[in-house]
C-alpha cells in the first residue's frame, strides 16, 4: 500500500518506531476534507443505485396506471393520481379487504414470531452463560438453523409438513393419535402455525447470538456485588442480567421486527407463489398483486403504504425506547 | 469465559430448568436436520410413502442422482461466484465507509448513517420492479448486461448486506484504539496505509463477522434471484425448485441437494462463529 502514501512522506520513510524529525505532517487540506467522502463514495453510489433510486421510482410508479401494456415503457403509463392508493385502502372492496386481511395476519405473525424468537434466544443465552460440559457443542448446534440457507431449511420443513408422507402427521396422527385424521399443514388455517413454527425455528438463533454477545459486555463486578448482597442466581438474572440487556434488546427487537415483517423468503419457499389465506404475509401478497395479476401500479402503492407504516412504527418505537436516555449514537 | 455468576453452586431449580429447556430446544433444532440427513439416504419408495424414522435401506443413490436431475453443478458454481464476489466487494466497501464514519468528522455524517440504516426498512418488493427496470435500461443504454447476469445479482446482493455491515463495522472500528492509527500516521503511513496496515488487522474479528453475514445473505436470497436470473445464471436458491416441479417429487434428492448446498455455509459459519460473537460483542451490541 506504499503507493497510497503521499509522495513527500515516502521520501523520508523511517523504520517504524524510530524517532521522527518532523512528528506532525499536514496532509493537504483538500485531501483532508475530501478523503472521508472518497471513502464513502462506493457505498453511497451503490445505495443510490440499488436502494434509493429504485425506491423513488417505485413511489412514482404508485401514482401511475401501470399494467402489463406499459411495462416495456413505464414512463408512458398514464398518471392516475391517488387511484392506486384508493383501491388499496378501500376496505369494502375485494382488493382493499384482502390487503387489510393480509396486513392483520402479518402483524399477528410478526408479534408472535419476534416475541418467541426473543424469548427462546434470551433464555438459551442466559442458561448458557455459565460453562458446563458440552456448552461449546450446543452453541454450535443452536446456530445451525441460522446458518442454513433459507430455501434448504424451509424446504425440509415443507417435507415434514406433507400430508401423506410428512413427519409431523406421522408423529401427531400415527404415533400419538392426537388427531382423527392427518391434517393439512400447508393449506387452510393450520398454515399460520406452520409458518410461525418455521419462522421461529429459523429466527431465534439470531436473538441468541446477539443476546449472547450482549451478555459478555456486562461487567462481572455487578454480579459479585449482587452475590455479596446475598442475591441468588435467579435474582441476579432478574435484577442484573435482564436490565443490563435493555440497550441490546432495543436494537434486537427492532431489527427482528423489520426483518420478520418484510420476510419474503420463508413464506415463498413454504407455500409457493400463492400463500394460503391464513398465512398470507404482506410481502408475498404484494408480490402476487404485482407479478401475478400484472398490476404494478397498485402493487407499488401497497409497498409505499407498507413502508410508511414501518417508518411510523420505527419512529414511535425509537422515540419511546430512547426517551430519558442519552441519544444513541447511530 | 469464566462464570460471571457467584462462586456458589447454582440452585437445583436453575439446573433442572436449564436441563429441561436445553433438551427440548435441542430436539426442536435438530429435528429438521435429522430429517434432512436421514431422508437423503433413503430410497425413493421410503419418502413417497408413510414417513419412517429410519431408512429401510441406506443408499447414496440420491447424492449421485441430484447432479443429473437438474444442472445442480452449474447452479452451484453460479451461487459460489455471486456470493463470493458480493462478499469480497461488500466487505471492502463497508470497511472504507465504516473507517470514514469512525475516524473523520464531516458534514452529512449523520445523514449518511441514518439513511443507510433506514434502508433496512424497505420492503424488498418495493424496489424489485424498479431495480429490474433500471438494470434493463442501463443494459439498453450502455450495453452492460446487468439484468439476467451474475454481475447484476452481485451488485444487488452486495448492497443488501452493506447497511448492516457498515453499522457493525463502525461499532467495531470505534473499539480499535485511535492511538494505533495515529502512531501509524506519525510513522509515515498515509491514511489508507494506516487503515490497511494497522486498523484492518486489529479489526479482523469484526471483518470476518461481516464477511460471514454478507456471504449468507447472498447465498440464501430467493426473491431477486427468482426474477433476475435466467437459465445460465440461475443460483441454487431458485434452481433447487427444479426437483419439485417435476411430476414426481424426489424428496430424497431434494434433501440430499439441500444438504450439499448447506454444507459450505454451515461449515464456514461454525468455523467462524467465534469471530462472529466477538465481532458482535465489540461492534453491534456495545
Amino acid at each position: 500500500m506504499t503507493t497510497t502514501a503521499p509522495a513527500e512522506q515516502s521520501v523520508d520513510k523511517t523504520p517504524s518506531g524510530a524517532a521522527h524529525p518532523h512528528p506532525r505532517r499536514r496532509p493537504g487540506r483538500i485531501r483532508r476534507i475530501g478523503l472521508p467522502y472518497l471513502l464513502l463514495l462506493p457505498a453511497l453510489l451503490l445505495e443510490l443505485l440499488v436502494h434509493l433510486v429504485p425506491m423513488v421510482i417505485g413511489t412514482v410508479m404508485s401514482f401511475k396506471e401501470l399494467t402489463q401494456f406499459y411495462i416495456r415503457d413505464w414512463g408512458a403509463a398514464p398518471w392516475s393520481g391517488l387511484d392506486n392508493y384508493k383501491v388499496s385502502v378501500d376496505f369494502d372492496a375485494p382488493v382493499g379487504e384482502a390487503l387489510l386481511h393480509s396486513f392483520l395476519v402479518t402483524v399477528a405473525f410478526t408479534l408472535l414470531s419476534v416475541g418467541l424468537c426473543w424469548l427462546i434466544g434470551t433464555a438459551a443465552a442466559v442458561f448458557m452463560q455459565d460453562t458446563f460440559r458440552g456448552r461449546g457443542l450446543l452453541r454450535a448446534l443452536f446456530l445451525v438453523p441460522y446458518a442454513l440457507p433459507v430455501y434448504a431449511a424451509v424446504i425440509t420443513w415443507v417435507f415434514m409438513f406433507q400430508h401423506d408422507n410428512g413427519l409431523v402427521n406421522h408423529v401427531l396422527h400415527d404415533q400419538l393419535h392426537l388427531t382423527d385424521k392427518p391434517s393439512f399443514w400447508l393449506i387452510g388455517d393450520n398454515s399460520f402455525w406452520a409458518l410461525l413454527t418455521v419462522s421461529v425455528w429459523k429466527g431465534w438463533p439470531f436473538a441468541f447470538l446477539i443476546v449472547m454477545a450482549g451478555l459478555q459486555n456486562i461487567p462481572g463486578e455487578l454480579y459479585e456485588a449482587a452475590a455479596l448482597d446475598g442475591a441468588g442466581l435467579w435474582q441476579q438474572i432478574r435484577r442484573i442480567t435482564l436490565p443490563s440487556l435493555r440497550p441490546v434488546n432495543q436494537v434486537l427487537l427492532l431489527v427482528l421486527f423489520l426483518w420478520t415483517f418484510n420476510d419474503f423468503n420463508t413464506p415463498y419457499v413454504l407455500f409457493g407463489r400463492s400463500a394460503p389465506e391464513a398465512a398470507d404475509l404482506i410481502s408475498v401478497h404484494i408480490y402476487q398483486a404485482s407479478f401475478v395479476t400484472w398490476n404494478f401500479g397498485t402493487g407499488s402503492a401497497m409497498s409505499v403504504l407498507l413502508l410508511l407504516f414501518l417508518l411510523v412504527v420505527t419512529g414511535v418505537y425509537l422515540l419511546l425506547t430512547t426517551r430519558g436516555r442519552k441519544p444513541a449514537d447511530v | 469465559m469464566s462464570s460471571p455468576h457467584s462462586p456458589m453452586a447454582p440452585p437445583r431449580s436453575f439446573l433442572w430448568s436449564r436441563r429441561i429447556f436445553l433438551t427440548l430446544l435441542t430436539g426442536f433444532v435438530l429435528l429438521p436436520v435429522y430429517v434432512m440427513v436421514s431422508s437423503s439416504l433413503k430410497p425413493l419408495a421410503d419418502v413417497t410413502g408413510q414417513f419412517h424414522w429410519l431408512p429401510s435401506e441406506l443408499t447414496i443413490r440420491p447424492y449421485i442422482d441430484i447432479w443429473s436431475t437438474i444442472p445442480l453443478a452449474r447452479y452451484f458454481v453460479n451461487s459460489l461466484i455471486v456470493a463470493g464476489a458480493a462478499t469480497v466487494c461488500s466487505v471492502v466497501i463497508a470497511v472504507f465507509a465504516a473507517y470514514a464514519v469512525s475516524r473523520y468528522d464531516f458534514r452529512g455524517k449523520r445523514v449518511f448513517t441514518v439513511t443507510v440504516l433506514s434502508t433496512q426498512m424497505f420492503p424488498g418488493i418495493l424496489f424489485l420492479l424498479p431495480l429490474f427496470l433500471i438494470y434493463v435500461n442501463i443494459g439498453n443504454a450502455t450495453g452492460i448486461a446487468l439484468f439476467g447476469s451474475r454481475g447484476g445479482l452481485i451488485l444487488t446482493y452486495l448492497t443488501f448486506s452493506l447497511p448492516f455491515s457498515i453499522w457493525m463495522l463502525i461499532g467495531y472500528l470505534d473499539s480499535v484504539p485511535r492511538d494505533l492509527d495515529e502512531a501509524a500516521l506519525v510513522d509515515g503511513c498515509g491514511p489508507l496505509g494506516a487503515l490497511f496496515r494497522v486498523v484492518v488487522p486489529a479489526a479482523i474479528p469484526g471483518i470476518v463477522a461481516v464477511a460471514v453475514y454478507a456471504f449468507m445473505t447472498a447465498w440464501g436470497e430467493v426473491l431477486f434471484a427468482s426474477v433476475m436470473t435466467n437459465d445460465t445464471t440461475r443460483t441454487l436458491a431458485v434452481g433447487l425448485q427444479g426437483y419439485s416441479t417435476l411430476n414426481n417429487v424426489y424428496w430424497n434428492q431434494i434433501m440430499a441437494a439441500s444438504l450439499v448446498v448447506s454444507v459450505p455455509v454451515v461449515a464456514g459459519f461454525l468455523l467462524l462463529q467465534r469471530y462472529l460473537v466477538a465481532g458482535l460483542t465489540a461492534g453491534a451490541v456495545k
